[in-house]
């Protein structure tokens, strides 16, 4: 499994590195700016579908291992989540609180987003196992916010776009479609036991 | 007349836009040193700025005064971040589908409330003379360039075909041929792409067609071979590759207008004061000036109200945004 996570892990950080690279050889087009927010977002979007897809993916094929990288992916898509943020907050309204708070107040694809990364934010500091023993019962109540998180990030996109809705109607394809595979009733695999290795 | 085509330019030939634009002062300090007006100066002024000779250059082409101050956006930067549906959705992709559309052969159909209707070929557009204005570009989704556009002013070239009377609007058509323009292909605007100015505005001095910029034709995704631009207005008014001019009676529906009302506007002044319903109009980013410090203040008329307020006078530009 360490090897698993290692995988993961350094395939998420992938678009950071692309992004920095990019940064770094002053190669992100006309508007820079606009380029990296729209990247860090749609990476943060990405990989919450990713996050979403483990449980169907072990109800449907009773493979388990991935269950232990749906932190991590969920985490990732929260750091990419907070990237954008920071990008919007530091390099598009340059740090005008007075701006932001109007923006987030009076603009409806903002406030959607925004309150989709308040969601994960709160996810992602309950995200640990102190936390998960401590709310006990209601960490799972608290977590099912992630598919409010999903779908508003949906909408935010949905809703700064001018006129070609393709790609948002994409991504709310998938989630729907990784909403429709948690409904009763469809056929499912049992759970292979873990299996450890055995030495010799 | 048969225009012979230009003479390819060898890289080896091209001056550094540095080079010219130090030339430009000489041209300058020279001109005022002797009097003379920069303007309709006779004889003709070599072309200020230079594309990277990808595109036949324009010749003869007249300086002006306009946009003496500014600096131009790199020619990479203007024919790499386009909106131009009708080539792709995205920002690139109207360059990577540049070659689908063809500019010749290529007829300007003008009709409508005037006394001499007609059709009008594009090597005859080119006849006409050709100068060089260096204007502030700004999209109203809040991000901006400055281009050295060569064409004509819109006025004179509309007084051709003897507007009436009864002429108190002007609707621009784009082509319609979804195999020059792919983009059409899906049904996300009501094709073709259609926009209108009041006569008034057509007629004011600052309206001009573009035929070129950077000193050559202009690239398909810059909206080849004959735009308009209105520098006062956000970009969508600035309609691309025009295949038709009617005087109108009644003011015409304009596409953005047709499919988001709430949104956009007939007129799309810019103006800080009138925000989007989604964005803030109040400031906007220059392409090509990097990650920090690339944001600006948006003007009044984008920077033309002295010359341009008056056709507004007394009109709630609130309301009629």
């Amino acid at each position: 499994m360490k090897a698993w996570k290692t995988i993961v892990f350094s395939l998420c950080l992938l678009p950071l590195g692309y992004l920095g690279l990019g940064i770094y050889r002053e190669d992100l087009g006309p508007n820079p700016v606009e380029y990296l927010t729209h990247e860090t977002g749609a990476w943060a979007l990405r990989l919450l579908l990713v996050t979403l897809a483990i449980t169907p993916l072990r109800r449907f094929t009773g493979w388990r291992r991935p269950i232990l990288l749906r932190r991590m992916l969920g985490l990732f898509a929260f750091f990419y989540a907070c990237l954008h943020l920071l990008i919007w907050l530091w390099l598009d309204r340059e740090l005008v609180w007075s701006n932001m708070l109007e923006d987030i107040l009076k603009r409806p694809y903002i406030t959607v987003g925004f309150t989709a990364f308040m969601i994960l934010l709160a996810l992602a500091v309950t995200s640990n196992s102190f936390s998960m023993q401590r709310l006990g019962r209601r960490w799972k109540q608290l977590h099912r916010w992630v598919y409010g998180a999903a779908a508003l990030g949906i909408l935010h996109f949905i809703w700064l776009v001018k006129a070609d809705l393709l790609q948002p109607m994409i991504y709310l394809a998938v989630f729907l479609l990784l909403m429709a595979a948690r409904l009763p009733g469809l056929p499912e695999r049992k759970p292979a036991p873990f299996r450890r290795k055995v030495a010799g | 007349m048969i225009i012979k085509p230009a003479r390819r330019i060898r890289s080896s030939e091209i001056t550094d836009q540095e080079i010219w634009q130090r030339r430009r002062q000489l041209i300058k300090a020279a001109a005022a040193g002797s009097g003379l007006l920069l303007t309709g100066m006779s004889g003709i002024a070599r072309a200020l700025y230079r594309g990277p000779g990808k595109l036949e250059r324009i010749p003869g082409i007249y300086e002006t005064k306009y946009g003496e101050d500014l600096k131009p956006t790199a020619y990479r930067h203007i024919t790499s971040y386009n909106n131009f549906y009708e080539l792709g959705y995205g920002k690139r992709t109207p360059a990577e589908n540049a070659d689908f559309l063809k500019p010749r052969p290529w007829t300007v159909k003008v009709s409508g409330e005037c006394e001499k209707p007609g059709v009008m070929d594009i090597e005859d557009i080119l006849k006409i003379d050709q100068e060089e204005r260096v204007y502030r570009f700004r999209c109203v989704e809040a991000w901006a360039m400055v281009v050295p556009w060569v064409g004509f002013p819109l006025g004179s070239f509309l007084k051709r075909f003897a507007p009436t009377s009864r002429a108190r609007y002007v609707e621009f058509t784009t082509l319609y041929d979804p195999e020059q323009m792919p983009g059409q292909k899906r049904k996300v605007l009501d094709w073709p792409y259609r926009e209108g100015l009041r006569i008034d505005e057509a007629m004011h001095p600052l309206a001009f067609m573009a035929t070129g910029l950077y000193g050559e034709q202009l690239p398909a995704q810059n909206g080849a071979p004959l735009r308009l631009v209105v520098p006062w207005k956000y970009g969508f008014k600035s309609i691309k590759s025009i295949v038709s001019i009617r005087f109108m009676e009644e003011m015409p529906l304009n596409t953005w207008r047709r499919i988001a009302g709430d949104e956009y506007g007939f007129y799309a002044n810019v103006n800080p004061k009138v925000p989007h319903p989604r964005w803030s109009q109040k400031r906007h980013r220059v392409l090509g000036r990097g990650l920090f410090g690339s944001k600006e203040d948006t003007q009044l008329f984008n920077g033309y109200a002295e010359e341009v307020a008056g056709l507004y006078k007394g009109m709630d530009l609130h309301k009629n945004f």
